[in-house]
């Protein structure tokens, strides 16, 4: 353990801790803008700057490591110069109108602004030219907002190794771009929307599709019909006050309703019913020694990304749709008949804490519309619900609660659970338990996938069969698996691992590119609980003891991967080149 | 594997520094000497070749005045911008060149003649202003000039 002095404070931390982190644990916030826990220290804003007593040196606290016997000045008049001239600095090439801002009230650079009681701007205002990227419909580039920062750069290539975007020029004329300034859609980005929520500003943010929920709202020719994903539950909260983690799936039915949405269903019951079909798929692969090992394909970051980089993998991906595709599906087939709504006038939307989800309705051509419509018509993230809750001027907090519609709105704590790293895995093998033995998992609990480890490696024992199973979430941590994998393959060498998850964010989708920003580790751990929570709290706790999934297969879907099935439920990939224009 | 843009010779010498560190740079040194410039093709075999990716590239190809993104026209002028030869009315040169020829600083003429450069500093500064082309210089330039020193240049 390392012993400094931060502000005349004793701290202990441990070997390589940075000055930053030792003066959080002080107590002492030091100023940030480039800085994030998620992400290599980078020294870009250089507001982190202290110094050391006795030493007329200047250090950047995010990049110093904590040595024994340092006494570290963080704030006096100096330092606090120092720091208000880089703000303005940084204010100087970046809009004051704030009010017309995604971020407004959540900006980073803002709330320093707040803090140092900036009120007037001493340098020369020069903004950059550039136009907003629109292009992928999911993600909004507006480089006149950029602060350089690099984050998204470091999060885009070091978190998740898609390489969109790169520093692109030099000095004041650099933008975060993508190779020879393509739009963001002809670049190998695959709209996680990572770089949305560890931007410290406004200078990427999600397309804002509201309106064309209030528009479906309004058209008395449509029936509105929406689901909520697992993710959506244990962090739309946060955005009305309320804890991380904290489980508000029954005010949130209540919320759409109240803004006119005719039915609420839950993806939640879609993931139940891709368990059915990716558990029964695992075992069919299983049994006939078909391509293994098998590979989740909820996420549409990670399927666009596999379909980019590892192209030559595609067969190992699961045919199964996404929940939400499968919701949307069910939606307007069985549902509708069984109701009697034509499916013409059924406007389905999906919530989801994810970027990428945007881009998915449309991504598979006729698969994308199994129902003979497309399936699902819109999605908002969990960010853009949240503005339209609190403009309707809901009080989300004290909202009674209110049930999902039946019958495709129950759903099984497996189901919930989706919105964790490890959680499809575990789902799948709750299921797949049964499915080969006929018998439940003694416990339902496989705690060897869950938690923040990088990769979450184990062997589940399935009546004597060992199934080996692998848990990966952070895209750039699925490189060394998936080279591994492909290396056997390309050897003919049988592989080390049967069943593999793979989520494009660190965390799985409580951690998406539409979550509420402000995410870390510790945000991410409190999602994580509120899931496992509503997991343990339900009834039931296997996707196919799912009373609703029981009779969707009795009634109309007969069993899983049955032709029926296949078509609603089932989709294929395409290899995709990296740069498309 | 589709057939390589590049030389023989580019071929080998990208094989050469395949694996050792600073690789990069002394590629697409070698690229530009063979084009001219380094366009998103040679790019992208690039990193085909090496396995970097082309954001990355792209982030050194853009950092380095040295490289050249666009294909230069058959004569190159360079216009310098240094002190002097900015203090003697190097600008006035590009703002001729521009009435002259319609041609902008890292542009390319229509026919595919000319292609424009500013630079700073071309080693002889008691000749301010100064521009050159395709390697000849020509110094202490007058606006009257231009038109007649283009004409050498068919």
């Amino acid at each position: 353990m390392i012993h400094l002095t931060i502000q005349g404070i004793e701290v202990e931390v441990a070997e390589g801790t940075t000055v930053l982190e030792a003066a959080r644990k002080a107590g002492i916030r030091i100023p940030t803008l480039c800085y994030h826990p998620d992400l290599q220290p980078f020294g870009s804003c250089g507001l982190c700057v202290c110094k050391q007593e006795g030493s007329a040196k200047i250090i950047r606290a995010c990049s110093t490591p904590a040595a024994e016997g340092m006494r570290i000045i963080t704030h006096d008049q100096d330092l606090y110069n120092v720091r208000r001239t880089i703000l303005e600095l940084t204010m100087s090439t970046h809009p004051s109108s704030c009010l017309l801002c995604t971020r407004n009230n959540k900006c980073e650079l803002q709330k320093l602004a707040i803090e140092y009681g900036v009120r007037e701007q001493p340098f020369e205002i020069r903004l950059a030219e550039d136009k907003k990227d629109r292009s992928t419909g999911a993600i909004v580039l507006d480089p006149e907002k950029c602060i350089k920062c690099g984050r998204c750069v470091q999060v885009c290539q070091g978190l998740q190794g898609v390489y969109a975007l790169e520093f692109i020029g030099r000095g004041d004329h650099t933008t975060m771009s993508p190779a020879a300034r393509l739009p963001l859609n002809e670049s190998p980005c695959i709209k996680c929307g990572q770089c949305i929520t560890h931007c410290p500003v406004g200078a990427i943010y999600e397309q804002d599709q509201t309106d064309g929920l209030m528009k479906a709202i309004a058209d008395p020719e449509k029936v509105v019909a929406v689901q909520i994903a697992p993710s959506v539950r244990v962090a739309i909260g946060e955005e009305f006050g309320l804890k991380p983690g904290a489980v508000s799936t029954k005010k949130l039915y209540t919320a759409l309703r109240r803004l006119g949405i005719d039915y609420v269903f839950d993806t939640n019951f879609g993931a139940d019913l891709t368990i059915m079909e990716e558990g029964f798929e695992l075992i069919e692969r299983m049994k006939k020694g078909a391509v293994m090992p098998q590979l989740t394909s909820c996420c549409p970051g990670w399927v666009a990304y596999v379909e980019e980089y590892y192209p030559d993998l595609l067969e190992n991906l699961s045919s199964a749709k996404s929940p939400m595709m499968m919701q949307g599906a069910i939606t307007k087939t069985y549902w509708a008949d069984k109701v009697g709504i034509d499916k013409k006038k059924i406007y389905s939307v999906a919530i989801m804490p994810c970027t990428a989800k945007k881009t998915e309705i449309t991504r598979d051509g006729e698969h994308a519309s199994s129902s003979g419509e497309q399936d699902v018509d819109l999605v908002l993230t969990t960010r853009e619900l949240a503005r339209l809750i609190a403009s309707r001027g809901l009080d989300f907090e004290n909202l009674p609660e209110t049930e999902a519609d039946s019958p495709i709105g129950e759903y099984s704590g497996a189901g919930t659970i989706f919105g964790a790293t490890g959680g499809v895995m575990e789902a799948a093998i709750r299921t797949a338990y049964y499915g080969i033995t006929g018998k439940e998992l003694p416990d339902p609990e496989v705690k060897l996938v869950r938690g923040l480890d990088e990769i979450k490696r184990g062997e589940v024992d399935v009546d004597g069969r060992k199934v080996r199973v692998a848990v990966v979430h952070g895209m750039a941590n699925a490189k060394p698996l998936l080279d591994k994998i492909r290396e056997d393959k390309k050897a003919g060498r049988p592989s080390d691992v049967d069943f593999v998850e793979i989520m494009a964010c660190r965390g799985g989708c409580i951690a998406g590119g539409g979550q509420p920003y402000g995410t870390d580790d510790e945000v991410r751990e409190m999602r994580i609980d509120g899931l496992y929570e509503d997991d343990e709290k339900s009834a039931k706790r296997c996707s196919h003891q799912n009373p609703s999934i029981q009779k969707l297969y009795e009634e109309f879907l007969s069993a899983p991967l049955s032709e029926k099935a296949h078509h609603l439920l089932h989709t294929e990939y395409q290899e995709t080149p990296l740069y498309k224009g | 594997m589709a057939q390589s843009i590049f030389s023989d010779e580019l071929n080998a010498y990208i094989s050469e520094w395949k694996d050792k560190p600073g690789n990069l740079i002394m590629i697409l040194h070698r690229v530009q000497e063979e084009f001219g410039y380094v366009s998103r093709e040679a790019a992208e075999g690039v990193s085909a070749e090496i396995g970097v990716p082309l954001a990355t590239i792209w982030g050194v190809l853009t950092f380095y005045h040295f490289f050249k993104l666009n294909k230069p026209g058959k004569y190159n002028i360079q216009v310098c911008l240094g002190t002097a030869c900015y203090l003697k009315g190097g600008d006035m040169i590009v703002e001729e060149l521009g009435k002259e020829i319609g041609l902008e600083v890292g542009g390319l003429t229509e026919d595919g003649r000319f292609s424009l450069e500013a630079v700073r500093c071309v080693g002889c500064c008691g000749l301010a202003p100064v521009m050159t082309i395709s390697g000849e210089v020509f110094g202490k330039v007058s606006k009257n000039q231009i038109a007649g020193i283009l004409d050498k240049f068919a």
